[in-house]
């Protein structure tokens, strides 16, 4: 018996001092196999008191079974630091970039634009486009800017003969529209727009996004609360807005639209965003909608400020050298 | 239009802070862009008299002024050339601060004692004079303060009218609206019929009636041009913007700026016959007062006499015509001029004067005859003289009629989303001016003032009312409309998802101009002509684009330069190209168009910087392709000026040509500068959009089989040729074909390249037998053979 609690202490001891799976196979060998220390003690049973051979046999089998479990575990952690050993040997910088293209981005105009669309249409406004090159009716006429009208010197036109001109607004979409449509109306027209001025703050071409509502009963309320909603939804500020008279020759009454604006200093002041007003008569007509029947408004805007505001650009000539390390910003 | 607070208040004083004035009128619709100090803030400057003027001793270019305050005298050194014995000057006295901080002090120059000092314009900021000290009139009281005796505490407030709000470019106009917002009464000038007292006149003769319904003119004799025109009036003039001339150029611009009517004088002597307005002879020469000799168009208004032109109508008076420093004769001129006669002739000829301006705008019709007794006035007051009658030359008929207008409470409700009180209503509208002809529970019928022609419609009383209310005071509401959404097609794919695919395969948008070089658009398209802008920014931005190509690849080299060697760049847009003067046909269809450069992937430890290929950019047109189910792109080999003959293709779409692809021609590449091969695209936007709705196919249980293939074929034989004939020939179970390996050199036929593809079959109802396959193999080998030439490769 003692014996047997020797072998048994020996067994567990080799178990545990093997390095590797042959060397367990060895011990496996030694007490477990057809000759080894274990199996051998069985067959002295015959040796054993016959009262004893029972309890000396189950001894031995216990015995035999703890080596074998003993053993597995070790072969179980063998293979895992075997495993661990391998995968430690593969083990790669994890800092070095990523393979393969980076991202690239969208121009922040048509950030800007399409952020002022996603607004336009959840509140059902479709989107419409239209020549860039423009006849003099459709980009004046029809907006009740008659030939010399003083009008046409705020806007400083490119011409290609008296009676074609690069758009000077997007407003040409919205009477195109008129003239195919009856109401309602619910359009945003988004675009590039034209004209002949070049300095610090002016670009020769920039974008609109203009919008046109008409329908029964629309009236300046209606105008002032889209407004209102959309500035605040775009800069995502509640922010102080006032609506000022001004005057456009196709809208009647004409607004201007300011933001209150805080700069660093803490110090606030006004700063003009949007232009509208409600469909001047004329206009309706001359697109052929009963202005009796119908009301509208219409608003435009200058997609380079809003960019310019929501991302701190202080230049707008950026908006137009395209260059990359400006570009990239906005990815 | 510029003007000094103090005068408006003269004519208008609500209990208001220049602050709140500001805003109001802003409100109002009368932007205010600028409000600026009439001079610089400073303290302790009175009226000083040089009594006497003796050269320092020590210095060439200083004097040593006595100076009086009234009641005691200074010494005080001065280094103003004009600093002379009895003129009248600001003098700073000791204590004096300014500019803000600049403290005056007792001071020792080159060892004489000063006590104060005489300042000039600029030091006072009152203007850029810095020419000497500022002279004062003769009459000017000695110590009286500066700031007050020049009215200085005064703001000068730049209002940007639109054109609309002709009636407010004047004192006059200005001062209604500010009575009507402040509901406080007008202190107006007194104009009053000024006493005849010679008999004579000059004749008058209208033959433009249309263009000038009403003129009026009287002769002053014996005017002194060498009068000096008084401070007030210099200062009120400085301060909107006017510069001082003579005593009756002066007048005639105060008048203009007081009362909103431009007025000329003539030197009588210098007219012949009568006066005559009629339209200018096409040709007719005018010496123009600001020097320029102008050929006049017949489309163009002048004054004339029997003889010559003296004046474009309106615009500006001419050289000869005018009164100069021997003048003792004027006649003077108060016309009502119209608007549709002045539009736009001043801007066409590169001219634009305060009188075009408001001319061009509208000038109130009934002004004239005040205007001239109102000059008249200020005339005899200043420079003397004997006036004779007004002769006035009217064609009623064409004169501006009254507008009747009617504002329904129904519409103002339905405009506003509100119902005013009828009362309050009748208040704004009565304060504006308006005649009330009549008014009752569903209207009010009304009669424009002349100086507000602007009035015509029931939806400019509606403007009216709402901005005199206050459009922050009007209420605010999203509409309720139909929900009526159109529906986003799915045969479309939207631009968004384009410029998305493009963007994940690196590339950065740009923006260019829609106008290019003339130059190089003919370098890439010598056979297009480009549609040429009437007046463009610059030569170099002389032509409308083509192709958006020359743009992208002008960004190229920009950041090329800027040591950006990999560039991957895309825009959508118009081009346009064909005859602008058929605008119908003209095509202004939107692009999509795309250019790469540099290696293949940013710099990195994982590759070896490989450039880019025309491989790269197919990959990219073909993904905006495949998109949603794109069209199919075919490829044909391209010949295009621009391009690299043997790296550039067509793209097709249904046997159209819908897009180019390639490398930029090396020559032209050398010649524009780049450093390295470029790569380009551009594509019909709306054919790439073009998505074709999913529609299930059920996917068969049964295994794939597939077989490679290495075949000889010629080296010129394009891949897609072995492709199609295997496509036709495969049978009905085959489902694609892959091109894994092309090789072409060592160890083969130099005619020849090998390609190496894999077939794949499956059929959608049993698993492949191998006898079905090999056959099917046979037959794709037989045609390859019979068709390309193909030789299975052992």
């Amino acid at each position: 018996m003692e014996n047997l609690n020797q072998i048994l202490a020996d067994a567990l001891a080799a178990v545990a001092a093997s390095e590797n799976e042959a060397g367990l196979d060895e011990v496996r060998v030694q007490y477990l196999g057809k000759k080894g220390a274990l199996t051998s003690l069985l067959k002295q049973l015959g040796n054993v008191a016959p009262e004893d051979r029972p309890k000396f046999g189950q001894l031995v089998n216990e015995a035999k079974q703890q080596v074998q479990e003993k053993m597995n575990e070790r072969k179980t952690a063998l293979a895992a630091a075997a495993l661990n050993a391998k995968l430690a040997t593969e083990t790669i910088d994890i800092s070095l970039s990523g393979k393969g293209q980076e991202i690239g981005g969208l121009h922040p105009v048509t950030r800007t634009m399409e952020r002022i669309e996603n607004f336009f249409r959840g509140i059902g406004f479709d989107v419409a486009s239209g020549p860039e090159i423009e006849d003099d009716y459709h980009n004046f006429e029809a907006l009740n800017i008659p030939a010399h009208h003083p009008a046409r010197a705020m806007q400083d036109t490119f011409y290609f003969n008296p009676n074609t001109v690069l758009r000077t607004h997007t407003s040409p979409v919205q009477v195109r529209t008129m003239e195919n449509n009856q109401p309602p109306i619910r359009i945003i027209c988004p675009g590039r727009v034209y004209r002949s001025d070049s300095d610090q703050t002016h670009t020769p071409m920039f974008h609109q996004v203009e919008g046109l509502l008409i329908d029964e009963n629309i009236s300046f309320a209606d105008l002032k609360g889209i407004l209102q909603q959309f500035l605040n939804v775009f800069f995502e500020d509640d922010l102080k807005v006032r609506f000022r008279p001004s005057y456009f020759p196709f809208t009647e009454p004409s607004i201007e639209v300011d933001i209150m604006r805080t700069n660093s200093k803490g110090e606030e002041s006004w700063l003009e965003v949007l232009g509208c007003g409600m469909v001047h008569p004329k206009v309706l007509e001359m697109s052929g909608i009963d202005p009796e029947k119908y009301t509208g408004f219409a608003f435009g805007m200058g997609v380079e400020r809003f960019a310019m505001l929501r991302y701190k650009v202080d230049d707008l000539r950026m908006f137009f050298e395209n260059d990359l390390r400006f570009l990239t910003q906005f990815k | 239009m510029k003007f000094s607070e103090n005068w408006l208040r003269e004519w208008v004083n609500p209990e208001v802070t220049t602050d709140e004035l500001v805003a109001q009128v802003t409100l109002a619709g009368l932007e205010v862009d600028e409000v600026e100090a009439a001079a610089g803030v400073f303290t302790g400057v009175v009226v000083g008299e040089i009594l006497a003027a003796e050269q320092h001793p020590n210095a060439d270019k200083l004097q040593v002024c006595t100076v009086s305050d009234g009641t005691e005298q200074f010494q005080v050194v001065c280094g103003a050339p004009n600093a002379r014995p009895g003129i009248k000057i600001p003098f700073a006295k000791i204590g004096a601060v300014l500019g803000g901080d600049f403290k005056i002090k007792k001071a020792k120059l080159r060892q004489v004692e000063s006590f104060g000092m005489l300042c000039s314009a600029s030091e006072l900021e009152i203007s850029d004079d810095n020419d000497g000290i500022m002279e004062l009139a003769a009459d000017a009281p000695v110590g009286a303060d500066i700031r007050e005796y020049l009215n200085l505490n005064d703001s000068i407030i730049d209002v940007d009218l639109t054109p609309n709000r002709a009636d407010c470019l004047s004192i006059a106009g200005l001062a209604r609206e500010v009575g009507v917002i402040n509901k406080v009464d007008l202190t107006p000038v007194a104009i009053t019929e000024q006493a005849v007292s010679i008999d004579d006149t000059f004749p008058i003769r209208v033959d433009a009636t249309e263009g000038c319904p009403r003129y009026l003119g009287r002769v002053i004799k014996g005017v002194n041009v060498k009068a000096e025109t008084p401070l007030w009036m210099v200062e009120k003039l400085r301060r909107s913007g006017i510069r001082s001339i003579d005593p009756i150029v002066d007048i005639t611009n105060y008048v203009m700026i007081e009362l909103g009517q431009p007025m000329h004088a003539f030197d009588l002597n210098n007219l012949s016959g009568s006066i005559v307005v009629r339209m200018a002879e096409e040709g007719e020469k005018l010496l123009l007062l600001d020097g320029q000799e102008i050929a006049l168009r017949a489309d163009t208004m002048v004054i004339a006499d029997e003889q010559k032109p003296l004046a474009m109508a309106g615009i500006m008076g001419g050289e000869h015509s005018g009164v100069n420093d021997q003048t003792q004769t004027i006649f003077l001129e108060s016309a009502f001029f119209a608007p549709l006669a002045l539009a736009g002739k001043a801007r066409s000829y590169g001219l634009h004067t305060d009188s075009s301006h408001r001319f061009e705008r509208g000038v109130d019709a009934s002004l004239a005859p005040k205007a001239i007794e109102r000059a008249t006035q200020l005339i005899l007051e200043i420079a003397g003289g004997e006036v004779g009658p007004v002769n006035e030359v009217v064609t009623e008929a064409n004169l501006p009629k009254a507008n009747q207008v009617t504002l329904r409470r129904k519409k103002l409700d339905q405009y506003l989303a509100t119902s005013l009180d009828k009362d309050l209503v009748t208040d704004i509208l009565t304060r504006l001016d308006l005649e009330m002809v009549e008014v009752t529970d569903e209207q009010w019928v009304t009669v424009a003032p002349s100086h507000r022609f602007d009035i015509e419609i029931e939806a400019d009383l509606i403007e009216e009312v709402a901005r005199i209310y206050g459009y922050d005071n009007l209420p605010s509401s999203m509409p309720t409309a139909a929900v009526n959404f159109t529906p986003a097609s799915e045969s479309k794919t939207p631009i968004q998802s384009l410029r998305a695919t493009l963007v994940s395969q690196g590339y950065q948008e740009a923006v260019t101009y829609s106008f290019i070089d003339p130059v190089m658009s003919k370098q890439f398209f010598p056979a297009i002509d480009p549609v040429p802008l009437e007046n463009p920014i610059s030569g170099d931005m002389g032509v409308m684009r083509p192709s958006l190509l020359p743009g992208l690849v002008k960004v190229y080299l920009h950041n090329q330069n800027r040591q950006q060697s990999r560039v991957r760049i895309f825009e959508t847009g118009s081009r346009f190209v064909g005859d602008v003067n058929k605008l119908d046909e003209l095509d202004q269809k939107h692009q999509v168009a795309g250019l790469i450069a540099g290696s293949r992937y940013p710099e990195g430890w994982y590759h070896n910087n490989e450039k880019v290929d025309f491989y790269d950019l197919k990959a990219h047109v073909e993904a905006l392709f495949a998109l949603n189910q794109g069209p199919k792109p075919e490829f044909e080999r391209a010949d295009e000026v621009y391009l690299h003959p043997g790296r550039s293709a067509y793209v097709l779409v249904n046997g159209e040509r819908v897009g180019v692809i390639g490398e930029l021609h090396p020559q032209l590449a050398k010649q524009l500068g780049t450093n390295q091969a470029v790569y380009v695209f551009e594509m019909d936007l709306n054919t790439v959009l073009g998505a074709k709705l999913p529609e299930y196919q059920r996917v068969s249980k049964f295994p794939e089989v597939r077989r490679d293939l290495a075949l000889l074929v010629d080296r010129a034989t394009p891949v897609n040729e072995l492709e199609k004939v295997i496509a036709d020939n495969a049978g009905e179970a085959f489902q694609k074909v892959a091109v894994f390996d092309v090789y072409q050199g060592q160890g083969i036929d130099e005619s020849k390249k090998s390609v190496a593809l894999g077939l794949t079959w499956q059929h959608p109802s049993h698993t492949l037998s191998d006898e079905e396959v090999n056959s099917a193999v046979e037959t794709v080998t037989a045609a390859l053979a019979e068709k390309l030439g193909a030789v299975i490769r052992g």
